[in-house]
């Protein structure tokens, strides 16, 4: 009886009453649906909001001032300052950040029972993570775009296009921090496990990238974590596009297009990863 | 099935064609969880337009059920259709025609009972006004119209099964699949979510599948599974299933029953089983042997009584223990 479709199951009877039944799936607009409730939960709970504004700054005031004035790295060039090197870096931290926050939302959602019943609705799992991860990236991007606007105040001044292509970039990267984050959330229950894995895995990969201290004159093996962590070319396009008046400023770096093709590469295959743990069925537990 | 109910199936779901099918088709469905095997080969089917009860204590292994026909779990062997699409391999065109109502409410509760509405009409591809008439109608037919602007996290217990219900009937299921939807209702909202559901059921033609683990909420079903350690022990209608059970049920009580029994046993035929601080037998003869009972034992019966094969008196036959011993060690 295994596997063996048993005789009538395909009967016209329930097959017209079926047809009449159906309901359809519009993918994009159940991924717009997803990324608007993100939204709206975002800014029902002040906490949030609150946080999501304060951090950037406290970390760029903090973290950028604080360490500035303590050292002073000679392989930095020229006249850029600690606060000045660590900006983009502060970007970077941002756009991680918030990655973490809004997918930890999928354990929540599993707690709750609501992503129970996302995933038997007829809407394919691209959709969902599109939904899921855009309305993060969304949220990263806007706190990013904040601190973008303060680039005048350190010192940093840049062509207009070279800001749009800034905000690309920040996009790129958003998506697949949001995108990885929800690849790591959608088997855990708990928050307390992610956070962990956030602590372990995450914050090293943005210490790593260039954020903190270049790559040049560190020790060996992080260079060659450095240069294998696809961080690392998502911030060296952010360093370019902000510098790109002066070319002597992200000397040393990955080219730009080099970095682009592997920042946008490791988002795609972040995005895949998403939607392959997604599709997965349940099985066992 | 009586041949008459039968076709009076045929005439109201699928009059046009003439050809009867079961609306859900269960084949020796199996699946463990780890060493513990949750359903041991279980079939049946369902027709089209019933209200099927799935009853059995917890760890009977009626959730498991469930989540193979929702599919949110694969089963580790057999196979289930609904409609005519196997829940394994037809996946998504199943998800088409169900609509679930969770154990613990699937609800946003950050957002309003609207909004819980509306993005779930998303996810079934339904926008404008088409939407905005489905949910209307699914407000006002679970009495939910004037809270719609609440948020969920503000709703009872009662008014989230409900909501939850709403987003279940928007999409117009014809397969409507709810996992204990009365656990932690009181008694009243019990009585008034299934004077509900059976509501719609008529007016929407749906055939309903609810799991549970009340007797008495089995007893309204038009037919029932009794799930036992994962293997089925019935497949009825409730009085089809009583109607198995020959004879009568005694209950007797008393301080002397247990030292007597082996002289009930001998004289009368009757072997009784304890039952919390009774103790239950079952003969042909109720009320004569209920009289001559008292008779005999005197002061050592408290009290007899003599009652028609209830479900749990079923499921005591059919698994040789208690309905509400089964199962304590949880799922």
């Amino acid at each position: 009886m295994i596997g063996e479709k048993p005789a009538g199951s395909t009967a016209t009877g329930s097959a017209n009453l079926a047809g009449l039944r159906k309901a359809t799936s519009r993918p994009w607009l159940a991924t717009w649906s997803l990324l608007r409730r993100e939204f709206v939960r975002f800014i029902r709970q002040r906490h949030r909001v609150f946080g999501a504004l304060g951090q950037p700054v406290i970390f760029l005031l903090l973290l950028g001032g604080g360490l500035g004035g303590s050292f002073r790295n000679p392989m930095i060039a020229g006249r850029q300052g600690y606060f000045e090197y660590f900006f983009p870096g502060t970007l970077l931290l941002v756009l991680l950040f918030t990655a973490i926050f809004s997918t930890i939302s999928v354990i929540e959602d599993r707690k709750e029972g609501f992503l129970q019943s996302v995933l038997i609705s007829p809407t394919p799992a691209w959709a969902i993570v599109l939904g899921k991860t855009l309305g993060g990236t969304a949220l990263a991007l806007v706190q990013a775009v904040v601190i973008l606007l303060a680039a005048p105040l350190v010192g940093i001044e840049f062509h207009p296009l070279a800001w749009l292509g800034a905000v690309g970039v920040m996009f790129v990267i958003a998506l697949g921090m949001t995108a990885l984050g929800h690849l790591i959330a959608w088997r855990m229950d708990s928050v307390q496990g992610y956070h962990a894995i956030m602590n372990v895995a995450l914050l090293p990969m943005w210490l790593l990238s260039g954020a903190f201290f270049p790559a040049a004159g560190a020790a060996v093996w992080m260079r060659v974590v450095m240069f294998i962590n696809p961080l690392t070319y998502g911030l060296s396009a952010l360093r370019h596009l902000l510098y790109l008046r002066e070319p002597a400023m992200s000397a040393g770096l990955p080219s730009l297009l080099v970095s682009v093709l592997v920042a946008v590469g490791a988002t795609a295959a972040t995005l895949a990863g998403a939607v392959f743990v997604t599709r997965a069925p349940v099985r066992g537990v | 099935m009586p041949q008459a109910t039968l076709n009076a199936e045929l005439a109201g779901h699928t009059a046009a064609a003439g050809d009867f099918s079961s609306a859900i088709r269960v084949r020796s469905l199996s699946h463990s969880y780890g060493a513990r095997r949750a359903l041991a080969g279980v079939d049946f089917d369902v027709s089209s337009g019933e209200l099927f009860g799935i009853l059995g204590p917890n760890g009977g292994g009626k959730s498991t059920t469930f989540r193979i026909l929702a599919t949110l779990l694969i089963p580790d062997g057999g196979n289930a259709w609904i409609l005519g699409h196997d829940v394994v391999r037809e996946r998504d065109a199943v998800r088409q025609l169900i609509g679930v109502a969770f154990q613990s409410p699937a609800l946003d509760i950050k957002l309003s009972v609207r909004e819980n509405l509306m993005h779930h009409g998303h996810l079934y591809g339904l926008s404008g006004s088409a939407l905005r008439e489905r949910m209307e109608d699914a407000l006002v037919r679970t009495g939910l119209t004037e809270r719609r602007a609440e948020m969920a996290e503000s709703l009872s217990g009662g008014l989230r099964r409900r909501l939850e219900l709403a987003k279940a009937l928007l999409t117009h299921p014809a397969v409507l699949l709810l996992d204990e939807p009365t656990v932690g209702l009181d008694p009243r909202a019990r009585e008034e979510f299934w004077r509900l559901v059976n509501e719609l059921r008529q007016s929407q033609q749906m055939t309903v599948v609810a799991t549970t683990h009340l007797l008495e909420e089995a007893a309204g079903c038009d037919r029932i599974a009794i799930l036992d350690e994962g293997t089925l022990v019935g497949l009825g209608s409730p009085a089809e299933l009583c109607h198995q059970i020959e004879g009568e049920v005694i209950t007797l009580r008393g301080p002397g029953v247990a030292r007597r029994l082996a002289e009930i046993s001998a004289e009368f035929g009757l072997a009784l089983q304890s039952e919390g601080e009774s103790w239950r037998g079952v003969t042909l003869a109720g009320h004569d042997v209920a009289a001559r009972l008292a008779d005999r034992l005197g002061n050592d019966l408290e009290s007899v009584s003599v009652a028609r094969p209830t479900l749990a008196d079923v499921f005591r036959q059919k698994t040789g223990h208690g309905f509400a011993e089964a199962g304590q060690d949880g799922q």
